[in-house]
């Protein structure tokens, strides 16, 4: 597969680490009340879709990003990569 | 040796009649020509007879003209470079060439395991699954062995392959895959309008069909066509034409491997060079210009030697100038088999007859037409004599022929179009599947490939679908001024199997698929497509059923009532052809597996004896053996009484070594250890527990916080990849406005272990004056930057995985081979001595430290003894699952140190623990030992482990019990810390 | 002064040098690295004093800056490297911080990394062997992280189409060493 990387263009993606679901960027908030039902639903439930799915990809042999890449899990079509930092930004992962 | 006369050779031909060229097959001589391929080599020889089937040991000869080949595989070359399953229609003949005809026994004229042709009637579809079932006992030991020896193809040489294989990446704007006329024509718009492409083509020369055949392409000859353009492609530097390179999988987004043949054609693989390239092609579009495959038509004995595809037969007599006999026939079902007789007649060959299974056979060719006719059986030992007509009114005729050229039509090369899922649809103009809308994205086709089976066809979609493919790409392609070419209809009426024989009429070739065995699987009700394929085996062999395949299809559609397209094909699968497994290795071949990384001290240690031991890609010092030591045990129980009793020196650069700087560096830490660091002061190290968010125990190490926002942090060798990658995440994706940057510095430093009473005084040789290392100065955990040797910038860390006094001192890498030997030259005095893993092993044991062994994924700080440590003050990684209910019973495991009770047993890492009396089963399991070495200071076998409620159980006497020897050991539950518990000597 | 002796990565005490019909390949051991990482909110500051520091500004993304005796080249965002003779800037990492102050994060990188040149004209054709970088494209100046016998290395090209610097971690310096020479052969 090719991951078009938003700074370093067309990538392929043996250069990368896989994660998993991008989900994994929303940690739950340990001072919560139901902080351990969070966590646990957070560590341990993940969808699993036949079609599109965001997940976490890592650049290791590049830049060292992490990106969240759109991917069909069915043609494997990539739709969107995003820099994971703005995307942890832009759900407020920002201290 | 006798050699044979090339009496079958014609006139013509692409080959060098200035020289001759020996060649051997099966132990006899004969001679060919540079141009030649094995089989045509062959059939010029006069021998038609090639192989024996797969199953019945049935004598055959070749189908095909290409690598479509089912039929002619051999053993080409000999001793360790033997290699099974060639195909004779694509080995290029060279001067010396041994090749051994397989699957026979003992010679291929008589083959004692043919008796396996009469018991045919047990050997049919489904047979193996049928047959061995009963009794288990007897497949091992009976069954297999007999099957192995009967069936299968070639013998593999059982010795090392001594050629090199290599791998490699290109880039394109436009790979074509495939060089007859619509590659080319696509190449020439594609190279001139200055696009980068790759054109690339399984054969040794380009122009694919063009070679085969005699029709003018403008005012030349095909192949003179073909030369020309050929010669201005290869002058653009835009284009790479690759020859003897075959697409042998379309992978995602643009992505094929290709393998080429660099050396296949050569006696010898030139030293140093690779026989083989596996590419990986990154295209940005790509055209699939793979032409067609012609299909045979199944009758009773079709299999004879001597009977191939008509089109094949046109190549051999015009590429090759070879023919397979002086009289041949043709059996066709449209009007491209006519060509054959024509060309042939053309070559003075002598054409007996054309049976043309359609009644309104046009007569095209100068010889005997027989229209509404079929061909039922044929005769022959070992090769072709006769074959028996029936005719349209019913009477039968006897023809007496040396080959017989058949033609079912010509099936498009889809292939690469379905490595993606794609489905092809069926075209009823040509009878056969062309690629669907569903193809492989980015993929285009043309030409025959897309079922435009004539030359101007070929030639103007080639043009236009590179044109069409670069203007995706932004880039224009002009027009070409294609010349003229032959743009006849193939007109062909689908005829697929001769009806109302008795015996057999072979689909599968390579793997003695009969019409019968295909009825009988449908009988059986193995009824979808891919069932039929794996009960009958029907295009599973190495050809993958490229010329059976529609065959078998078209009958099972009969059978059910169908159509063929409802019936569908079975998924194509890279590769497209048989790839060696070497060729996928490439150069990581034995010590080149993986890379090597050496430690600084690599030098001194390959110098002073020591033996090796792999961690990760590292090869770290096990022991350094001394002369007079003969079990590693001496020179390890050495190591550590060094150490102990004095000083000793160890390699630990392989530790992981991250910089942590930025203002928010301490808050950082404190989220990815479970203990806290924000309180670490400047000087000081700590070390650290990281954890997994569900509570696991992930690495551990030390920190060393050198200024207010800059960290040393150490992570395990194994786990420093990971460890940093983890890091990384936590940065971007947890925190991402922390003030903190990362980067590793593991290989930039060379870093020692300098350890035992005396590493004080060793170290204050090794230091600079104003360093002071004393015990007040430079307390246990002091960190600080440094100079040693009279200036060198080094790092000094007071920290202590052996329990002694101890230090490790970091220096630039390049002065690391320096620094150890200046250190063991300064530590003369005290009888230094280099020590090596093992010894760091029983020492990191006897104080009773955790390492991989404890930290195996399973374990929580809690099982580790050090559950306190999980601050529950702050947020960090694992803090919150890590208090989860079921990690916290009161009986959870615990790490405990064992000794056994006998002094001479052994603790072995591994055992499971087991109270006393009670039934030795996973209920009653108490834990494990995960640990366990020969300690020299306590002169016992000792072992840390996990334990049930382990820190109340110190005394108790359990069995622990190995099942895998047997040996069951009774041991003491002891505190994991067996020397200086109290933790004197590191303060000393 | 201290009187340890250096070794190079591949072991020796002087560096390597092997010739190809077209091609040289060269251990380049006198080098120091320092890598340069901005701090949050301090970007600007960053490029400003770096700028200063070396006489060009700090390269955009996949690229590297020659100016002097400094080169720079991009590793991440807002991530750099920046590249000295070593007899004269051994202390690098010591001289950039001085020079960033607290605007960037520093950290000495020179024996983290080996470097081997290749030159001449068959540096594409050995490169194609090695590592997925589409070297044919690569303009001067132009930097990209690739991964070349399994090993994460960074590909400078210093000159187009005949001149490229592989600079891998250290430790495999003896595996990155063995894959040049073993393709070089191959090829050439």
């Amino acid at each position: 597969m090719i991951i078009n990387h938003p700074l370093l263009g067309p990538r392929d993606a043996q250069e990368f680490t896989y994660l998993g679901d991008a989900s994994l960027i929303d940690r739950p908030d340990w001072e919560a009340a139901d902080a351990q039902e969070q966590f646990y639903e957070y560590a341990y439930l993940r969808d699993n879709p036949a079609g599109e799915h965001r997940e976490l990809w890592f650049h290791e042999i590049g830049d060292r990003s992490w990106l969240v890449v759109t991917r069909n899990t069915l043609t494997h079509e990539i739709t969107s990569v995003e820099m994971a930092r703005d995307v942890a930004r832009s759900k407020g992962r920002s201290k | 040796m006798i050699r044979a006369a090339q009496d079958n050779r014609l006139a013509g031909g692409a080959i060098d009649r200035s020289r001759t060229i020996r060649f051997t097959f099966d132990g006899k001589s004969y001679a060919g020509h540079p141009g030649d391929t094995l089989s045509s080599a062959l059939l010029a020889n006069g021998v038609r007879l090639m192989g024996r089937s797969f199953k019945y040991h049935r004598p055959r000869g070749v189908l095909s003209a290409g690598s479509e080949e089912p039929n002619a595989l051999v053993e080409l070359r000999s001793g360790a470079r033997q290699e099974p399953n060639t195909r004779a229609t694509t080995a290029e003949l060279f001067d010396g060439l041994v090749a051994k005809s397989q699957n026979r026994l003992p010679s291929l004229k008589f083959d004692a395991m043919a008796i396996n042709d009469r018991f045919s009637n047990f050997l049919t579809a489904g047979f193996y699954y049928k047959t061995f079932m009963w009794p288990a006992a007897f497949w091992e030991k009976l069954y297999e062995p007999i099957i192995r020896k009967a069936a299968g193809l070639g013998s593999l040489s059982l010795q090392d392959d001594p050629d090199g294989y290599d791998k490699g990446f290109l880039h394109c704007d436009l790979l074509i895959i495939g060089g007859g006329p619509a590659g080319l024509a696509a190449a020439l718009r594609a190279g001139r309008a200055g696009a980068s492409v790759i054109l690339a083509d399984e054969d040794y020369i380009f122009g694919g069909r063009l070679n085969a055949e005699t029709f003018a392409v403008g005012m030349q000859t095909g192949q003179a066509w073909a030369a020309a353009t050929m010669a201005e492609l290869q002058s653009l530097p835009n284009v790479r034409c690759m020859t003897r390179t075959t697409i042998v999988g379309a992978f995602d987004h643009g992505i094929y491997s290709a393998v080429e043949r660099v050396s296949d054609h050569l006696a010898v693989t030139p030293a140093g060079k690779p026989r083989q390239i596996l590419w990986r092609i990154y295209s940005k579009r790509a055209l699939l210009c793979a032409g067609a495959i012609e299909r045979p038509i199944a009758f009773e004995n079709n299999d004879r030697p001597g009977i191939m595809l008509a089109g094949s037969m046109r190549a051999y007599a015009n590429r090759w100038a070879v023919t397979a006999a002086k009289r041949v026939a043709i059996f066709t079902n449209n009007d491209d088999g006519h060509r054959t007789a024509a060309d042939l007649l053309a070559k003075g060959v002598k054409v007996m007859a054309v049976i043309d299974t359609r009644a309104d056979a046009p007569r095209i060719a100068d010889c005997e037409l027989l229209p509404d006719a079929q061909v039922t059986d044929t005769t022959g030992r070992l090769g072709l004599s006769y074959i028996h007509v029936r005719l349209g009114d019913g009477s039968e005729r006897n023809i007496e022929c040396g080959a017989l050229g058949v033609s079912g039509g010509w099936n498009p090369n889809v292939h690469m179009t379905c490595h993606q899922r794609g489905r092809p649809v069926w075209n009823a103009e040509i009878a056969a599947f062309v690629p669907g809308e569903s193809g492989t994205p980015g993929l285009t086709v043309a030409g025959a490939a897309n079922g435009d089976f004539s030359t101007a066809a070929a030639l103007r979609t080639g043009s236009d679908q590179a044109a069409a493919a670069l203007r995706d790409l932004d880039i224009d392609a002009p027009a070409l001024d294609l010349p003229q070419a032959e743009d006849a209809p193939i007109n062909l009426q689908p005829f697929w199997y001769v009806q109302g024989g008795k015996g057999r009429a072979w689909l599968d070739q390579q793997n003695d698929v009969t019409v019968k065995d295909v009825t009988l699987a449908h009988q059986e009700n193995f009824r979808s497509v891919e069932h039929l394929k794996r009960y009958t085996t029907l295009g599973m062999a190495t050809d993958q059923g490229k010329t059976s395949n529609m065959g078998g299809l078209a009958i099972m559609a009969e059978l059910a009532g169908k159509s063929i397209p409802e019936v569908g094909t079975t998924m194509f699968r890279p590769p497209y052809t048989p790839v060696p497994i070497g060729t996928f290795g490439g150069r990581a071949r034995g010590k080149n597996f993986h890379p090597t990384r050496e430690t600084p001290s690599h030098r001194f240690s390959v110098e002073h004896n020591a033996s090796f031991v792999e961690v990760g890609n590292w090869l770290r010092a096990q022991w350094f053996t001394q002369p007079g030591e003969v079990h590693w045990r001496e020179s390890v129980d050495r190591e550590v009484r060094a150490v102990r009793g004095s000083v000793g020196v160890c390699d630990v650069t392989t530790l992981g070594k991250i910089d942590v700087q930025g203002t928010d560096a301490a808050g950082f830490l404190n989220k990815v250890y479970a203990n806290g660091f924000a309180k670490l002061a400047v000087g000081k190290t700590r070390y650290g527990l990281m954890l997994r968010e569900d509570g696991m125990a992930m690495d551990d190490g030390t920190a060393a916080r050198l200024s207010e926002d800059h960290f040393v942090m150490t992570t395990t060798t194994a786990n420093a990849v990971g460890v940093y990658r983890h890091l990384e995440f936590v940065r971007q994706c947890l925190f991402p406005d922390m003030d903190v940057q990362l980067i590793s510095t593991t290989e930039a430093w060379a870093q020692y272990a300098v350890a035992g009473p005396n590493s004080r005084k060793l170290l204050q040789k090794i230091v600079d004056p104003d360093v002071d290392i004393t015990n007040e100065g430079f307390e246990f955990m002091a960190c600080r930057e440094i100079t040693v040797c009279g200036g060198l910038r080094a790092r000094l860390f007071r920290i202590s995985f052996s329990g002694e006094l101890a230090y490790e001192i970091a220096v630039p890498t390049r002065y690391g081979d320096a620094m150890f030997r200046r250190i063991m030259e300064a530590g003369r005095e005290f009888d230094v001595v280099p020590y090596g893993t093992e010894a760091l092993g029983v020492m990191r044991i006897e104080k009773g430290h955790a390492a991989g062994s404890e930290l195996n994924g399973t374990s929580t700080a809690l099982n580790l003894g050090m559950g306190r440590m999980v601050s529950r003050t702050k947020d960090s990684i694992g803090s919150t699952l890590s208090q989860r209910e079921g990690l916290n019973k009161p009986d959870a495991l615990m790490l405990v140190g064992f000794k056994p009770v006998d002094s001479t047993h052994k603790v072995t890492a591994g055992g499971h623990l087991m109270t006393k009396g009670t039934p030795v089963d996973a209920k009653h399991d108490q834990g494990y030992v995960t640990s366990a070495a020969f300690s020299p200071s306590l002169n016992s076998s000792i072992g840390l482990g996990f334990l049930r409620d382990g820190g109340n159980r110190f005394g108790e006497i359990l069995t622990l019990t190995t099942p895998l020897t047997g040996a069951d050991v009774d041991v003491e539950v002891v505190s994991a810390h067996f020397v200086d518990p109290k933790g004197d000597r590191l303060r000393a | 002064m201290h009187d340890l002796i250096p070794i190079t990565p591949l072991g020796r005490t002087t560096a390597q040098i092997d010739r190809f019909k077209g091609l040289q390949i060269s251990e380049c051991p006198d080098w120091a690295l320092a890598s340069l990482a901005a701090r949050r909110n301090r970007e600007g500051d960053t490029a400003t004093a770096a700028e200063k520091f070396l006489g060009i500004p700090l390269p955009d993304v996949a690229t590297c800056a020659t100016a002097g005796a400094f080169t720079a080249f991009w590793t991440g965002p807002q991530q750099w490297m920046i590249e000295a003779p070593h007899d004269r800037h051994e202390d690098l990492a010591a001289q950039l911080k001085a020079a960033v102050g607290d605007a960037a994060s520093i950290t000495e990188q020179t024996d983290g990394w080996c470097r081997f040149d290749l030159q001449g004209e068959r540096c594409h054709d050995v490169l194609e062997r090695l590592c997925n970088a589409d070297t044919r494209v690569m303009a001067q100046g132009q930097v990209t992280r690739t991964r070349l016998e399994h090993l994460g290395c960074f590909l400078i090209c210093r000159t187009k189409n005949s001149h490229f610097s592989v600079i891998g971690p250290r430790s495999s310096a003896g595996s990155l060493y063995h894959a040049l020479t073993v393709a070089a052969t191959s090829v050439v």
